[in-house]
């Protein structure tokens, strides 16, 4: 399959999507200028990629910042992988955070919240 | 600059800085606010608060109340008519820091007809203790959509809940069709 590669750049997230070497991420900073034309195909890649899925799947989310629009994209991101976790397979998305960021950990807590999806809250320290 | 008496642009000048130093404004621009603007403001603002060395969880609030701002501006002010740009929103932006707080101030043409329904918003989300504002930005995330304009409709929302403070605004009328609305968003530079 084919693989989404993304620098990241001071408004738009790095994104690395890769079945052949297991690495599925979002990190950075996310307020693109139009966020649909940013994540609209990282959606198409994951609708492709749901039809025939490694036998496990952990996606990393690493933000440093990403502003409400993006929210909203993140959701539909969270989503699809809801959808493939409700069709059989085995999911596990990693909420990466700041240990010192309380507003990133509640943002990972209210995703949790929304999708059922089983999910990790994995804290790091910047120094 | 032919009319314009040169002695009173200059007192202008002198006055404006005065009342830009009492009122402890270190950043004021009118005019559109493009992406590339929004990304000048939010890094000349991040670079002034590490040297104040301000808690990270303050910087962080800050660039988030800016971005939500300024994007506000850019997708839902009016255009000025006989604009000639695309359709790229302007207003006018600035950045107050005190001892104890910083404040986010924007001001934008509004058509009228929209008043009574951002009014409506403004004050629901004022009503709203931080449980509320959480409840009111996941619905809106399930509920709502991205709408022509890029936005997601938790711009508002999410600015109250970050700031844990009551959003200021007013709306004044300018004619029959307009009014100029401004918002005063205030984040602690306390640490909590």
């Amino acid at each position: 399959m084919r693989v989404i590669k993304i620098q990241g750049s001071d408004d738009t997230p790095k994104v690395i999507l890769d079945a052949d070497n297991n690495t599925f991420e979002i990190s950075g900073r996310s307020l693109p200028e139009d966020v649909v034309a940013f994540y609209d195909p990282i959606l198409e890649w994951l609708d492709e990629y749901a039809q025939n899925p490694l036998e496990k799947t952990v996606f990393n989310f690493k933000l440093e910042y990403f502003n409400t629009a993006s929210s909203k994209l993140l959701l539909d991101v969270l989503l699809k992988l809801e959808d493939m976790y409700d069709a059989g397979h085995d999911v596990l998305v990693k909420w990466h955070y700041p240990d010192d960021d309380e507003d990133m950990e509640e943002a990972g807590e209210e995703y949790a919240d929304i999708v059922e999806v089983p999910f990790e809250q994995v804290s790091y320290s910047i120094d | 600059m032919a009319g314009i008496n040169k002695k009173e642009s200059l007192d202008f000048v002198y006055d404006f800085y005065v009342k830009m130093k009492r009122n402890k404004i270190n950043l004021a621009y009118e005019g559109e606010i493009t992406h590339q603007i929004t990304k000048a403001f939010t890094s000349l603002t991040e670079t002034n608060m590490v040297r104040e060395e301000d808690a990270s969880s303050v910087q962080k609030k800050v660039f988030h109340v800016m971005v939500e701002c300024l994007q506000n501006i850019s997708k839902h002010a009016e255009v000025t008519p006989g604009s000639t740009d695309k359709k790229v929103g302007r207003g006018i932006f600035m950045v107050s820091k005190g001892d104890t707080e910083y404040n986010v101030t924007t001001g934008n043409v509004v058509l009228n007809e929209k008043v009574e329904r951002l009014t409506e918003m403004l004050e629901n989300i004022n009503s709203q203790d931080k449980d509320g504002l959480n409840k009111l930005y996941k619905k809106q995330m399930r509920e709502g959509h991205i709408s022509e304009k890029g936005g997601a409709g938790l711009g508002f929302i999410d600015i109250a809940r970050k700031t844990g403070e009551k959003l200021i605004y007013s709306f004044l009328k300018i004619d029959d069709l307009t009014s100029f609305f401004v918002l005063t968003s205030t984040i602690s530079r306390i640490k909590e």
